[in-house]
């Protein structure tokens, strides 16, 4: 390959080449005199004799050249000087397609991030989430989660499997770093052996957790997160060896996590090994989330197989904990099952569906763009008529003119989709920073090289398809018969204004299921705001995590102490009105203890239903704005007293004995030989997991209770969330006498998760409230790409049909009329758009079924509001244009001609 | 457009005749053209200029190679050499045209074909 010199010979090579064609010409003119002609007559006949020396030239340069390559050139040239000459349009054209472009790019990288790429850790399609469901535990709410697992299982499990490589179990979680200049709280992430084994991502400094640091007696070992390693050490790697205070526990720091590295999807300051007691371990407390590396070429159906075979040894290896439960009750009742799934799918969640319906929506606004664009198109075509006729009739075949008008669709859909690379850039950077919370591996989200080949396919295609369109109507049409209506512009061709027509009734059509998807977001969310979540006034609520681990407090008593005098000191801050605490807020997340719930009485079988528990102290609920329905909230007495007392939710008191105040004075208990606990109140139901899903069915002890794992165990609430309600809620000022007052109790105590619960119940919509911004974008831009749309097209005709007018107004017309006929051809255009689009969104809103509550995907109100809208704009967009026709000067447009 | 009486010459013609007469002598574009059009008899009208591309062409695959110089009559010109590829190319285009000679012959003469 020699033709990079070549180019640069070039200039010398042509060079040559003329100037011996001028000898030639010179020498043969000579002759020719010499034969006795005139010096005119013989450069004529040398010129005769020679040829074209133009073209000629011309063909002896190709030889050197690539003719493709430098024919292509020509033509870009070509096609930038004419866009140049209309900047209007290149500019409109290229805006339209970048922000069309930039849009799908950005949403496209997000689920390329999200759902495509694999999950950042070697051959990470062997990871599982090692799970298991129990669709016979009868009462629980929420089991879309699964059921976890419990300590016992894991040593089972890692013991017997046969299909597993490496297997461990982990829980996220908070603690207390004590013993350094400011106590503070951390996100942890408690692991047994086999979890780093199982992610195989090698530590950046230091060692991993073996299976040494997992011995209950032994050395106490962590390991830090890149972020947290940064912030609190300075990055410092001679922190190896050094002693931190977790929870008031010396740990000897061991390990660093590479940068970027997440624990499934926990973010973490600190990793710390489980150390299981095998003497202590009872087959339930099922708290933790399994994790695997299957051997090589084990499919996950094997895997599920493995883990089923070893269910029975399990319930043989291990005691009950709970007297007179059955042998097998966890398989025979519970119905246990493996349901291990691939760890991405355990990432990504339910994520996937709202990806897949931004990407489909974003994509019919860019379908939309393409129409608009395609419009243009036809309305410049148009104008180079003549030019084109012109063109075909000195002898460009229709190859050489439609090569040249999808050329420049082409370049204006790669200028269009470079801008847009930039536009998805910062779009993305902003969504990160943004960071919605239900989002997963949003810190994975980049554009890559497979988002570039696509926002590449996708410029092309975009320009292909409304590139296609003009040449349809142009290139492939006998030319001379354009010339002649080209050559005097009588009325609009109603061929070529059909195929816009058409356009626009595609655009208006999709225009409606991007509204209407729009709208029922709208109603979703509306539906949800409706919902009574069980607390009032969050913006008025603040809330504060506080522990108190047993190293800090280690008797019970002493601890609601603390807490009581806590709750005392805050209720003492100017502004505040009330203060409780519970282990738990609704919606924060938390997860909650549950259990079987015996009813004296009634169900002392072992069917006995799951409720979800909550430990909670006086005040609590009058704090929150949890109505009592009957009798009354736990007081101080009957916490200090250890009175068997609790309180039920309405509708486990309307199931249990049928009315709320039939439920006072009953009582249940969550152990064969537990104490009876006497009801004494009946609060309203809380959605405690989101407005969208039940209220379950719950039960609130004393927040210092009999712990669930046996009847002598009895501890206090370590873990409690504070709700503080005062109209002060959020402010800089507020939270530092919080703080105050609280450390005026005990200095060891950091505050952590400090938030409003509106902040809480924002975050509980994040799903929802994203997809509702994002088709809300869409909608957005459908209208207003439709709008312009139907503008375009009617303001076209006035101006094509300007002559027409000036007839008819010069014979009489009424101006109103002629309003009219342009505003009724728009709202036909409108109307067969709307017609098509009403079916589609019948039959695709099917498909968002998952993402609403609480409407109807076919939800009249949504239907009527979107074609309201929809009419009334187009009837804006037309009657625009058409007063501009009523305004026509009949004399000035016919002598315009 | 006007009609041309005589034929136009078949891809590769002009380079075969410019290549043998290079091989008999180099010579600059002028003098080869003097030289195809004197050696034809004037059979072939071949437009001067039409020499031109075809060189290039042969430059361009190392068939030939030029050079500036002084002719004879103390003119500034060009002078084209045939390289030793140039002669290889020769003698393989000469044999397959003799052979598509042959076959075109054949079966314009389809009596004579039989007769033999």
């Amino acid at each position: 390959m020699n033709w990079l010199p070549d180019i640069f010979h070039r200039r010398k090579i042509y060079g040559d080449l003329a100037e011996e064609m001028r000898i030639h010409l010179e020498e043969r003119t000579e002759q020719l005199i010499s034969e006795g002609m005139s010096r005119k007559e013989a450069e004529q006949a040398a010129r005769r004799a020679f040829g074209n020396a133009t073209v000629l030239e011309e063909r002896s340069r190709e030889v050197w050249q690539m003719p493709f390559v430098e024919s292509l050139g020509r033509d870009l040239k070509l096609v930038f000087r004419r866009l140049g000459k209309s900047p209007g349009f290149a500019a409109t054209v290229i805006l339209t397609l970048a922000i069309g472009i930039g849009a799908n790019t950005a949403v496209f990288s997000v689920v390329n991030s999200t759902l495509f790429r694999p999950l950042p850790y070697p051959n990470a399609e062997q990871l599982v989430a090692v799970r298991l469901i129990a669709p016979g535990a009868a009462g629980l709410a929420d089991f879309s989660t699964g059921l976890p697992l419990s300590s016992s299982m894991y040593l089972t499990f890692a013991g017997q499997n046969r299909t597993l490589q490496s297997f461990g179990v982990w829980r996220a979680g908070t603690a207390n770093v004590t013993g350094v200049a400011q106590p503070h709280e951390v996100h942890t992430v408690l692991i047994s052996d086999g979890v780093l084994q199982a992610l195989s991502v090698p530590p950046v400094v230091g060692r991993w957790l073996l299976a040494a640091d997992q011995d209950p007696h032994g050395q106490k070992a962590v390991m830090l997160s890149y972020g947290y390693w940064q912030r609190r050490f300075g990055g410092d790697p001679s922190v190896i060896g050094r002693s931190v205070a977790i929870d008031a526990q010396p740990r000897e720091i061991v390990g660093v996590m590479p940068k970027g590295f997440e624990l499934v999807n926990a973010d973490f300051d600190v990793i710390a090994p489980f150390a299981f007691d095998r003497n202590k371990q009872q087959l339930a407390g099922f708290g933790l989330q399994g994790i695997a590396r299957l051997k090589p070429g084990i499919p996950i159906t094997q895997a599920n197989a493995d883990v089923k075979r070893m269910l029975p040894i399990w319930e043989d290896s291990w005691p009950a904990g709970v007297a007179g439960l059955k042998a097998h009750f966890y398989e025979k009742t519970w119905r246990v099952a493996p349901a291990i799934r691939p760890l991405k799918q355990e990432v990504i969640g339910n994520v996937g569906n709202v990806l897949w319906v931004v990407m489909g929506t974003i994509g019919v606004v860019m379908l939309i763009a393409c129409t608009n664009v395609a419009n243009l198109l036809l309305v410049r075509a148009d104008g180079r008529q003549q030019e084109l006729a012109i063109r075909a009739a000195l002898g460009a075949g229709r190859g050489r003119i439609a090569w040249e008008l999808l050329l420049e669709s082409a370049a204006l859909g790669l200028i269009g989709g470079v801008l847009g690379i930039g536009i998805a850039y910062e779009g993305l950077r902003l969504l990160v920073a943004i960071g919605p919370a239900n989002l997963p591996r949003l810190g994975e989200i980049s554009l890559d090289g497979r988002s570039l080949w696509f926002t590449l396919a996708l410029s092309l295609l975009s320009g292909l398809l409304f590139g296609s369109i003009p040449i349809l109507r142009y290139a492939g049409r006998r030319m001379p018969a354009s010339l002649r209506i080209a050559g005097r512009g009588a009325s609009v061709s109603r061929e070529r204004q059909r195929s816009r027509d058409l356009l626009v009734v595609a655009q208006v059509a999709m225009a409606l299921v991007l509204l209407v998807s729009a709208m029922l977001m709208i109603r979703t969310f509306q539906a949800l705001r409706h919902v009574e979540p069980g607390f009032t006034q969050a913006e008025h609520l603040q809330t504060v995590r506080i522990s108190i681990p047993a190293s800090l407090i280690a008797d019970p008593q002493l601890v609601t102490r603390t807490q009581n005098n806590v709750v005392d000191r805050l209720a003492a801050i100017p502004g505040v009105t009330s203060v409780g605490f519970a282990d738990a807020m609704p919606m924060d997340g938390i997860q909650s203890n549950w259990n079987g719930v015996q009813i004296e009485g009634k169900n002392l079988g072992e069917d006995t239903p799951m409720r979800l528990f909550r430990y909670v102290a006086p005040g609590f609920f009058h704090t929150s704005g949890t109505r009592m329905v009957a009798g009354r909230d736990l007081t101080w007495t009957d916490i200090y007293g250890r009175r068997p007392v609790a309180i039920v939710s309405e509708n486990l008191a309307r199931a249990s004995w049928g009315t709320p105040s039939a439920a006072l004075g009953k009582r249940l208990r969550d152990f064969d030989d537990a104490p009876w606990s006497e009801v004494v109140g009946v609060v309203e139901d809380v959605h405690v997991n989101g407005v969208q899903e039940k209220a379950p069915a719950m039960v609130y002890w004393p927040s210092m209770a009999p712990g669930i794992y046996g009847p002598n165990t009895f501890d206090a609430t370590r873990a409690a969330t504070f709700a503080i309600r005062s109209d002060r809620a959020g402010t800089e000022a507020f939270l530092s006498e919080i703080e105050q007052a609280v450390w005026s109790v005990n200095s060891s105590l950091p505050l952590a998760s400090v938030q409003t619960m509106q902040e809480i119940y924002t975050k509980s919509l994040a799903r929802t409230s994203f997809t509702l911004v994002m088709l809300g974008i869409a909608g957005a831009m459908a209208i207003v790409l439709g709008i312009i749309g139907i503008y375009g097209v009617i303001s076209y005709a006035v101006s094509q049909r300007t002559r027409e007018i000036g007839i008819r107004l010069a014979l009489g017309e009424q101006k109103g009329r002629l309003k009219w006929m342009f505003i009724r051809s728009g709202l036909v255009l409108t109307g067969s758009g709307v017609a098509i689009g009403l079916a589609a969104a019948a039959g695709l809103m099917r498909l968002m079924k998952s993402l609403l509550f609480g409407v109807s995907p076919l939800d009249p109100v949504t239907y009527v509001s979107v074609l309201v809208v929809l009419v009334a704009s187009a009837v804006l967009a037309s009657y625009l244009p058409a007063r501009r026709a009523a305004a026509v000067n009949p004399v000035e447009a016919l002598r315009a001609e | 457009m006007t009609k041309s009486t005589a034929r136009d010459l078949f891809p590769g013609a002009l380079e075969m005749m410019i290549l043998e007469s290079l091989r008999r002598q180099p010579a600059h574009g002028y003098a080869l053209v003097q030289h195809i059009q004197q050696r034809s008899n004037n059979l072939l009208q071949v437009e001067e200029g039409s020499l031109y591309p075809a060189l290039q062409r042969l430059l361009k695959a190392d068939l030939v190679k030029a050079r500036w110089g002084v002719s004879s009559t103390n003119r500034r010109v060009r002078t084209y050499q045939i390289t030793a590829s140039g002669l290889r190319h020769l003698e393989q285009e000469i044999s397959s045209f003799e052979q598509m000679f042959e076959g075109i012959a054949l079966v314009l003469n389809p009596g004579k074909s039989t007769a033999t």
